[in-house]
């Protein structure tokens, strides 16, 4: 069987699994990071997103042949040091109730950052809003994104 | 046991053997790494809840399991107030289940900080105390001449000595049996804001929950439970299932096929080529056999339970002036945490059992596994892992004895996780249930209030010493409870999560139907519940009216210009909370806008934590009320995932203002009370802009136009 090359957090891996295994099994299976959730497996719920190229996209339905050579990103790779704008912001405002899903909010918010540091209410609610958070931290949530926007340079 | 304890115990005893440098293993998870420790780092234990090490590393034990409702922060703050140190400074580890240990390590009912509380400040204040008395020996002062301030004991002419350094001899110790606690005036954590120990692990995707745990030599296994209620197994044929790649084995046990391999991918395939056959074991219900049961259930004159009855309600609504009746329904519903049901076990041939994984009983489920595998409950352990949410729903043991009986089974150590649709379709719901509420009318009062219930598996579906019982001469209680084949369990708020919306929608109706003000008649109803109680009261009527004139007050109620206000108050799991639900036209269309929460949960031990719970409970109880409904056909649910179960979002949410009533009172609980009053305050706001009144959850199936609304 031909592998599978993918590039997960500046990391090469290689793997000979069935090319047709979601992102998210092989993360939390195969490569040992199991900060990306699963929350649904059917991409409604938002806590198995991840960065492929820089756009947040759902782990949970993406086949590994379909990411092969791109940039993906996982919650333990958004920052060195934890230190992510997003990451700061989401302790500051105390967001996390049980935290389950916040991996997955935080990849859509940084995406969301990268491309508008302002974004308005209805822009926030309307990208946040693929996200499920069963504890209702939206409150909190949409406080950190702005928070975040503004701790973001450039 | 692979736990903290134990690992401290070994680490004691060695250092004791080498005088040195130990060697020791550090396990979490997965890796076992040997590593070296130094002996300045082992802490000495002075309760169950907390160790201080020589190097003044000060170590708090949390030992109810965390769901997200902030307990695993909020205790560590009372010790940390007591103890006199800064949470920042403490290490804060969830405790293992230790039944010799911790009393009550158990995450429901609300009830952890109101159970703990005293023994929470002992426990800090009686190792605060032994310090000091060791820092008094070595200064040759008196321990009144000391005092403590983060971390370290000062003398009067400022000596100071680090915790640290007084620890050996303060072990030596005999712990004071009483000790003053601190006056809640002095606090300096309590009632602050602290952000929740874990969100440094959490934000960089560390593995904290169930469903992460691994070890090794583990594997994974995916169970296939009846397609509907009212169905038994009768046979499987797996072949081509083990013929697909990664899977072991496939095994049945009760009414179980359990598909057993390497990862969950492959067993997610794999499960969908077993044949099962399913045969009839009960009545297999749909949605429209509930309403029919419910109708004729409720209109059976002589099936209710009396849960309480005072006066003589027959009499006072024969003589009532005008009688209002009115009925409630709501469906079954799901408690989808987002973290799905998990569980490891490993039965060891050596007759001990490992377990791990999020569970709100440890105690229950270590309990029944001891009886399944007729092992002792001491060969058994148990780590307690983050939880992904439980609303309940880790209350049931039944996940827990699947994993340990699958384990004994194929004698290995396994993790088995539910997919989501295994959870929707897997039972224990909150139960579907019909009231029926009726009051007399007379003289501009209400002379007799009456309800009946009928719940499916519920029990007693009333709470019958509920406000307004105790205020009303003339009550009737009654509860029916139908036996389905559909398994339900406590939802956060159990029975009062809908009773309590539909109780408070009644209630404004009766205000309207008497021409009196909604918050105002509940006052008046509760000065009578002060002056002249009917029967046993058990709420404090004085309590009551405190949050609720702070509700008006906070909301302006009645006052605000274009603003069509609904309110709703209860109490429940101690506390008392007051809602008031505001509509106003935005950009020409009626929006729910605001809602505001006035809370009486005494002391508040983390502002943020707490705001978390209010914030969090009116947004479930909104999202539940609005749009959430597992309906069924046949016994199957219907709603199998989120596509169509739905769930409220970001987008359908309104403003909440939160207020805590300052009283100084032992706290009480927070995980569920501000969650009832919810659809009460919602519905009545719905009421007062359109005149409309809701009668079924979810409002979006009774009335397609509240959607517009969000």
């Amino acid at each position: 069987m031909v592998g599978i090359r993918l590039k997960i957090n500046g990391k090469n891996h290689q793997t000979d699994i069935d090319p047709s295994t979601p992102l998210l099994w092989y993360l939390r299976e195969h490569a040992d990071l199991v900060g990306t959730k699963y929350g649904c497996g059917i991409a409604q719920c938002g806590a198995c997103t991840v960065h492929m190229n820089g756009n947040p996209v759902r782990s949970c339905v993406m086949p590994i042949s379909a990411v092969a050579g791109a940039e993906i990103t996982t919650i333990e790779g958004l920052s060195e040091k934890g230190d992510h704008p997003v990451q700061q912001a989401w302790n500051e405002l105390d967001v996390p109730q049980c935290g389950y899903c916040q991996a997955g909010q935080m990849m859509t918010a940084s995406a969301l950052l990268k491309e508008n540091k302002n974004p308005s209410d209805e822009e926030i609610e309307n990208t946040m809003s693929a996200h499920i958070c069963r504890c209702g931290t939206y409150h909190r949530i949409k406080e950190a994104v702005k928070l975040a926007g503004t701790k973001m340079n450039g | 046991m692979n736990n903290t304890n134990s690992r401290r115990d070994f680490l004691k005893t060695a250092s004791l053997l080498t005088g040195g440098l130990v060697i020791g293993f550090n396990s979490i998870n997965k890796a076992i790494a040997a590593e070296v420790i130094d002996p300045a780092t082992i802490g000495h234990e002075f309760n169950s809840y907390l160790s201080i090490a020589p190097n003044g590393k000060v170590t708090i034990f949390s030992p109810n399991p965390e769901i997200g409702q902030g307990i695993k922060t909020a205790f560590p703050v009372i010790v940390a107030e007591e103890l006199d140190v800064d949470l920042k400074n403490v290490d804060v580890q969830q405790a293992n289940y230790l039944a010799d240990k911790f009393d009550r390590q158990l995450t429901g009912g609300s009830g952890a900080i109101r159970h703990s509380w005293d023994r929470l400040r002992t426990a800090g204040a009686t190792a605060r105390e032994l310090l000091k008395e060791a820092a008094a020996n070595k200064l040759g002062v008196s321990i009144s001449s000391l005092k403590t301030e983060n971390g370290f004991v000062i003398g009067a002419n400022g000596q100071k000595l680090s915790y640290g350094e007084l620890v050996d001899a303060a072990a030596k110790l005999t712990a004071p049996k009483e000790v003053v606690l601190r006056d809640p005036k002095d606090y300096k954590q309590i009632g602050k804001w602290h952000a929740g120990v874990d969100n440094e692990n959490l934000l960089v995707g560390k593995p904290l929950f169930g469903i992460d745990y691994k070890k090794e030599g583990m594997v994974n296994a995916q169970i296939q439970r009846p397609k509907a209620f009212g169905m038994k197994l009768k046979s499987f044929d797996a072949k081509e299932a083990l013929k697909m790649p990664g899977i072991i084995e496939v095994v049945s046990f009760d009414n179980n096929v359990a598909i057993v391999g390497k990862t969950t991918w492959e067993i997610m395939q794999a499960r969908k080529k077993v044949e099962i056959v399913y045969e009839k074991d009960g009545d297999l219900e749909s949605t429209e056999d509930h309403n029919r049961i419910f109708k004729t259930h409720l209109d059976d004159p002589n099936n209710g339970s009396v849960m309480r009855k005072n006066g003589n309600p027959e009499a006072a609504f024969a003589a009532a002036d005008k009688v209002i009746e009115r009925e409630y329904q709501c469906p079954f519903l799901s408690h989808s945490p987002m973290e799905p049901m998990n569980f490891f076990a490993h039965v060891k041939d050596d007759g001990t059992v490992e377990l791990a994984g999020p569970t709100q009983t440890p105690g229950k489920a270590v309990g029944s596994i001891a009886k399944l595998l007729d092992i002792p409950q001491e060969k058994i352990s148990l780590e307690l892992t983050k939880m992904g949410g439980g609303f309940g729903r880790r209350l049931d043991d039944g996940y827990a004895l699947e994993a340990a009986k699958l384990s004994s089974l194929i004698k290995k150590p396994v993790k088995v996780i539910w997919t989501k649709e295994d959870d929707l379709t897997g039972g224990y719901y909150r139960p579907a249930v019909r009231y029926r509420f009726r009051a007399a009318l007379k003289d501009g009062q209400i002379t007799a209030y009456a309800l009946k219930g009928v719940g499916m598996n519920t029990g007693n579906c009333t709470r019958q010493d509920n406000f307004p019982v105790g205020a009303i001469e003339n009550v009737l209680i009654e509860s029916v409870d139908y036996k389905s084949p559909i398994t339900t369990g406590p939802w956060r708020a159990p029975i009062t999560n809908f009773l309590a919306y539909a109780e408070q929608s009644f209630l404004d109706e009766v205000a309207e139907n008497l021409g009196q003000d909604p918050v105002q008649m509940r006052l008046d109803l509760l000065d009578k519940a002060i002056k002249n109680p009917v029967g046993t009261i058990t709420y404090e009527p004085e309590r009551f009216k405190v949050a609720i004139e702070m509700a008006a007050e906070k909301s302006q109620w009645g006052k605000k210009k274009g603003v069509s206000q609904g309110f709703s108050v209860y109490f429940s799991h101690n506390s008392y909370v007051a809602q008031v639900a505001e509509i106003e036209k935005v950009d020409g269309k009626p929006t729910l806008t605001n809602v505001v929460a006035v809370t009486d949960c005494g002391i508040v031990i983390n502002q943020s934590g707490a705001r978390n719970q209010i914030f969090g409970a009116v947004v479930d109880g909104i999202g539940h009320a609005m749009y959430s409904n597992l309906s069924f056909k046949n016994g199957e649910p219907e709603q199998k995932n989120y596509d169509t179960y739905r769930l409220i979002r970001m987008n359908e949410i309104p403003n909440v203002e939160a207020y805590f009533v300052d009283n100084g009172k032992p706290p009480t609980g927070l995980g569920e009370p501000a969650l009832p009053p919810t659809g009460g305050a919602i519905a009545n706001a719905f009421a007062a802009a359109t005149g409309k009144r809701l009668y079924s959850q979810p409002f979006n199936v009774e009335d397609t136009e509240v959607e517009s609304y969000m």
